[in-house]
């Protein structure tokens, strides 16, 4: 008996897969643009080097052997080309790199060479810290035992502060509504922050360190619109209007 | 729809008890189906004040523990059918009440009743925190008093953020119950005055219970004071605070003492 195994076909798998190339468009002269080339190799080395590299010609009107002495002349300075756009089908020949179609632009960020897992976390912070806001809007009343506390600026609230609740702020505190816990302006040495409430009955109010408790703020303030500030080593507290 | 309904002060002493047990009743007589948890596990006083307390077999902790089914520590009451109490354990303590136990509890509570009632225990500790843990709305107990009052927005602020609907993004409807409110000693300036409290809580007032001898009455002979005597002046003001609480717009009053044709004619000593 003979065991013949049965020829198993072999699967000819195909998958799309996009990659990421700098694309060059030459321009006339091309002596002159490969000259602007190689100020940018004298610059930074090895800046092509494994990246794969498309060649735009559309700019330019050049024979099959302009194309040929045009790509001879990037791979004398180590620059691989993946592929040719923009050129008429005719001039193309087997000897040359492929001609492309379907390119589409994309952010030449996600290519540079330098960029590294750091640099890319490093970015991300930048971008996370310019879009942090600067002050903290609360639309709640903030009750008591409750502790709002933001360092990196002011912080507002819409609502009355309760007896026993706690605003810590690194910038100033805008109180729209009575002011009955604490309030405490500028922690992170910030002398010119201010605390300003509709209706002061604050337990204690503080900025930069220097406080005041309930017992010495002035009785006629007291249930009036009132702002808080630093004079020096001293905390001013008046009136509004 | 089952609403489960916390009555909670973070202040102890201010009616707390009396109010679960004389809104539960009220809601009962208006014919809704009502179960009244009492959460003060260790420190119960809800059957007293229910007049049950004799027949407490099984309580919250069995159940939550899985020795008891809620069928066997449900008890009815005489006078109303439709309110039943689950008492708490006198005997143990907060601790061994369980987030997941309850919440078992409550679902399945839900099924059978329109209201259910859970009167938390005073402070903000683990039985106070289980209590309000699943409702859907609270009744906020205050005296006028700076104190309570106070201990009132800080349970206000745990409402709003250390229970399930909060946690989910969504509110638990809150009502202001001013209890032992003296008319004649706020008109002398001895008590917080109501726009005072509101204005500190920032949340709507559902009712002004006044402060009268009936309460004590009617807790000393084991009756919600609504069943007790409902005619008296605190009587009415919780059926009127329930009635808001079922959607009826109520004129808001504190309702006073009705007195007799005798004391009306002898009722002022002259100085």
């Amino acid at each position: 008996m003979n065991a013949v195994t049965p020829p198993t076909r072999q699967l000819v798998r195909m998958r799309g897969r996009s990659y990421v190339a700098f694309v060059f468009s030459p321009v006339v002269p091309v002596a002159g643009w490969l000259e602007e080339v190689d100020a940018t190799l004298a610059r930074s080395p090895g800046f092509f080097v494994g990246k794969p590299v498309v060649l735009d010609l559309s700019a330019l009107e050049l024979s099959s052997s302009g194309i040929t002495h045009l790509v001879s002349s990037l791979e004398q300075r180590n620059i691989r080309v993946l592929g040719l756009e923009g050129v008429d089908e005719t001039h193309v020949t087997t000897s040359m790199p492929p001609l492309l179609t379907g390119g589409r632009n994309t952010m030449l960020a996600q290519n540079e060479p330098k960029e590294t897992r750091e640099t890319r976390e490093a970015a991300k912070e930048a971008l996370k810290a310019k879009a942090k806001p600067a002050s903290l809007l609360i639309e709640t009343p903030v009750r008591s035992g409750q502790s709002v506390v933001f360092t990196e600026g002011d912080i507002t609230v819409l609502g009355s502060v309760g007896s026993g609740a706690e605003i810590v702020a690194g910038g100033s505190i805008h109180v729209y509504g009575t002011l009955r816990g604490r309030a405490m302006a500028g922690i992170e040495g910030n002398a010119s922050a201010r605390i300003f409430c509709q209706k002061i009955e604050a337990e204690l109010l503080a900025i930069d360190g220097f406080y005041q408790t309930a017992e010495d703020i002035d009785d006629n303030l007291r249930h009036r619109p009132a702002q808080a500030w630093l004079a020096g080593d001293v905390m001013r507290i008046e009136p509004l209007n | 729809m089952a609403k489960v309904l916390v009555v909670t002060s973070g202040k102890g002493g201010v009616g707390k008890t009396t109010s679960t047990a004389a809104l539960g009743a009220a809601l009962a007589q208006m014919g809704q189906r009502v179960v009244v948890i009492d959460f003060d596990v260790g420190l119960r006083n809800l059957d007293l004040v229910l007049g049950a307390e004799r027949r407490v077999v099984f309580d919250l902790i069995n159940v939550v523990q899985g020795v008891a089914k809620l069928q066997q520590a449900l008890i009815r009451d005489k006078r109303l059918e439709n309110l039943w109490l689950l008492p708490a354990s006198q005997t143990r303590d907060k601790d061994a009440l369980t987030e997941e136990g309850i919440s078992r509890v409550i679902a399945e509570l839900r099924t059978r009743f329109d209201w259910i009632l859970c009167d938390s225990p005073a402070g903000i500790e683990r039985g106070a925190m289980l209590a309000m843990r699943f409702a859907d709305a609270a009744v906020i107990v205050t005296n006028p008093e700076v104190s309570s009052v106070r201990d009132s927005d800080r349970i206000i602020g745990m409402l709003d953020s250390k229970t399930v609907k909060a946690e989910r993004g969504e509110m638990v409807e809150k009502h202001i119950l001013i209890t032992r409110y003296d008319p004649a000693r706020a008109a002398r300036g001895e008590m917080l005055s109501i726009d005072d409290i509101l204005e500190i809580l920032a949340t709507p007032l559902l009712g002004i219970i006044p402060e009268s001898q009936d309460v004590l009455k009617a807790s000393n002979v084991g009756s919600p004071v609504t069943l007790h005597n409902a005619d008296s002046a605190p009587a009415r003001a919780y059926t009127d605070a329930v009635s808001r609480l079922l959607g009826d717009s109520v004129a808001m009053t504190v309702p006073m003492e009705r007195r007799g044709f005798m004391s009306r004619l002898l009722g002022r000593k002259a100085a």
